[in-house]
């Protein structure tokens, strides 16, 4: 026994079984043999902020008492008339919209809609709209520009319902269609993600003059949990996904992909709802008339060059080096 | 032998209708198709080691999944063995069931492209790594790029120029799925304006070639936006009155197909490729459902009404000549410039 241990001291301490140990911690194989306390260590060293910031979000941005589409709605506009179908197929309630009067204005507004609990959650496909829904959107993007609304689109999806139904009939195509229109829609937009924003299921209302976050809200790629699962074929790593994603709303500010961040009351929107809607009452008001002082009231001037505006808006996002100079865009 | 490897490695250089032309060619590798497969894997790796061009055998190696390194090839669909210079000859199309092989991007230009008419606009563009992208898994993305252009010899999975199409000028964004899944991130998008707006400058239109898993997850929200990058160009091609066609190949499915590849005025897919807004995976897992037989192929989106045509590979030039003879016959002043009555005697 004990010659076995002195051997095992003695390989210990030669450099190159220093260095597998060392790989093999890194690698995390070792991780149940580290001292229980570490993590306590860990967050007192960061005791100003929390463990996993995004994450944080993340849950808070599918928080079930956060504020759905038609709580914004209903809270920050007046004579909301909601509009149902596409005409074509059904009615999605997971995608709701209608005309409304906001700030003394018509505007036409959009919006996910989840529901609070299992049963409105069945009704409202847990806020994934299907190829309906977003054909119902287009509809009222093109009541929209015919009748010179302002389009204002909330934003909180996990994703479009990737569902057997999406495929037979053509959600990408109905997504495709809807990012063509907002392109051209010859009235401002402003799309504000309050919750989730999810993917192509989220862009396909969210292409807008100005792209705005709560706080507390998320814009990705995919869902973390899809995400982990696409990246690392597990799932259950979707806190490191949200991590290395940057899907919060600070990090897309700094990116320069979002126009401006609303800031929610401590703890979260939910916690003081009419605060939290004071503030983005103003803030949408404000962007609303700034665009259309630019834009709305300067005539068909105004309106080629809001398109244009939309046009390099998204022309410009993207990171790229040329391999003869590596000029950085 | 040094014929057998170029005849073998490099299909992107031999267009098929020029194969006629290289008699002395033709008749080495003839003579040395009962050479055993060891003498064709032994040039082809010594030249991926020694040779200072080496883009274009490592371009070829990606397609290994698809396509041993082998004089026989198996039909993954039938199990039927093909000779691989009959099957080069086919485009890559299964003599005995149709089945067809997933093409990289200069395979599928080759095909397409008039001889020597191809030339590729913005070959330099490389992705940053805007998100300081780190794997749990892997590489950090800024690495495993570097380690995928070492492979595959691409510099993004987007190759993008002008061509001749049997003498019609147009523009070409082909995906290759060999890098990274064919996925959209900045570069890739940035290619695609980059050649929308020189088309729109140009006058002529543009067909994409799409074979794409989707938004590339390692650029995060940048490659989303990449969705409406794409659709806002083609959106003004499609207002210069100029036409979009649409090709979609085995896979296609995710950001690329719910963006500019269904926006196109006129959609086509290859026999039996995969397309669909998810993956069969994903729907499995949500609806907790068996899919049926040939769900999301191209022949089920040809039955829901959402594609023009099913063209096969050998029908498909033929097809889009006459679209664009027929989509440039309107009168379209601006169209001029690119089919000048020239151009059109120039195909005969």
């Amino acid at each position: 026994m004990s010659d076995k241990a002195a051997k095992a001291k003695n390989r210990a301490s030669k450099p190159g079984a220093v260095t597998k140990v060392g790989l093999i911690a890194r690698s995390g194989l070792v991780k149940e043999a580290k001292p229980a306390k570490e993590p306590e260590v860990a967050t007192q060293d960061k005791a100003s902020k929390p463990h996993s910031p995004s994450w944080e979000r993340v849950l808070l941005a599918r928080h079930v008492e956060r504020p759905h589409a038609l709580d914004f709605i209903l809270a920050l506009c007046d004579d909301f008339v909601e509009l149902h179908g596409d005409r074509r197929f059904g009615d999605d309630a997971a995608l709701v919209g209608g005309p409304a009067s906001f700030a003394g204005r018509s505007v036409m507004v959009l919006g996910h809609q989840k529901g609070r609990n299992t049963k409105e959650n069945i009704v409202r496909n847990f806020g994934m709209p299907r190829a309906e829904g977003y054909r119902k959107a287009l509809r009222l993007m093109e009541h929209a520009a015919r009748f010179k609304m302002p389009l204002l689109t909330f934003i909180d999806t996990p994703g479009a319902y990737p569902g057997k139904e999406s495929e037979e009939r053509g959600m990408s195509l109905a997504i495709a269609e809807n990012l063509m229109a907002l392109c051209r829609l010859p009235v401002p937009i402003i799309a504000l993600v309050t919750g989730e924003g999810g993917s192509g299921g989220a862009l396909a209302i969210g292409l807008a003059d100005r792209m705005l976050m709560l706080e507390n809200s998320i814009y990705s790629v995919a869902s973390p949990e899809a995400s982990a699962a696409i990246l690392w074929r597990d799932a259950s790593q979707a806190p490191a996904a949200a991590e290395a994603m940057k899907i919060t709303a600070p990090d897309l500010y700094r990116f320069g992909i979002i126009d401006e961040v609303i800031p929610e009351p401590p703890g979260g929107g939910h916690l003081d709802r009419l605060a939290l809607m004071a503030t983005v009452r103003e803030t949408l008001d404000r962007h609303l008339s700034d665009l259309e002082q630019h834009f709305t009231f300067q005539g068909e001037a105004g309106h080629k060059a809001m398109l244009d505006a939309r046009y390099q808006k998204y022309r410009h996002i993207g990171h790229w080096a040329e391999l003869s100079n590596f000029s950085d865009n | 032998m040094k014929d057998l490897f170029k005849r073998n490695t490099r299909p992107a250089e031999t267009a098929p209708e020029k194969k006629a032309g290289e008699p002395v060619q033709n008749v080495a590798a003839e003579q040395h198709g009962h050479l055993p497969k060891f003498t064709w894997n032994r040039s082809h790796s010594a030249a991926d080691a020694g040779s200072p061009d080496k883009a274009e055998p490592a371009a070829q190696a990606q397609s290994q999944a698809d396509i041993p390194d082998d004089l026989w090839i198996r039909c993954p669909a039938c199990k039927e063995l093909l000779y691989s210079k009959e099957l080069e000859n086919n485009k890559k199309v299964c003599q005995k069931c149709g089945h067809h092989f997933r093409l990289n991007a200069h395979q599928r230009v080759a095909f397409l492209a008039d001889e020597g008419s191809f030339e590729e606009t913005d070959p330099g563009l490389i992705t940053a790594d805007p998100l300081n992208f780190v794997s749990l898994a892997e590489a950090p993305y800024a690495l495993k790029a570097v380690e995928t252009r070492r492979k595959t010899g691409l510099n993004e999975a987007l190759l993008t120029g002008f061509a001749r199409l049997q003498g019609w000028a147009l523009g070409l964004a082909v995906c290759d799925f060999s890098f990274q899944g064919g996925s959209m991130g900045g570069v890739f998008g940035e290619k695609l304006v980059r050649l929308v707006e020189e088309a729109i400058k140009r006058h002529c239109p543009v067909l994409t070639v799409s074979a794409s898993g989707g938004a590339r997850m390692h650029e995060g929200l940048f490659s989303l936006m990449q969705m409406a990058k794409t659709t806002a160009a083609l959106s003004r091609l499609a207002e210069a009155g100029l036409p979009h066609f649409s090709l979609l190949t085995d896979p296609c499915t995710g950001g690329v197909f719910a963006s500019y590849a269904s926006i196109a005025d006129i959609i086509m897919a290859e026999p039996g490729a995969l397309i669909g807004f998810a993956g069969p995976r994903v729907i499995e897992q949500i609806t907790k459902q068996k899919l049926p037989p040939g769900f999301q192929t191209a022949e089920f989106l040809l039955e829901h009404g959402m594609v023009d045509q099913v063209v096969p590979r050998k029908e498909l030039n033929s097809t889009l000549a006459t679209l664009l003879k027929l989509y440039a016959a309107t009168p379209k002043p601006t169209l001029e410039q690119s089919q000048s009555p020239e151009v059109i005697s120039y195909v005969g």
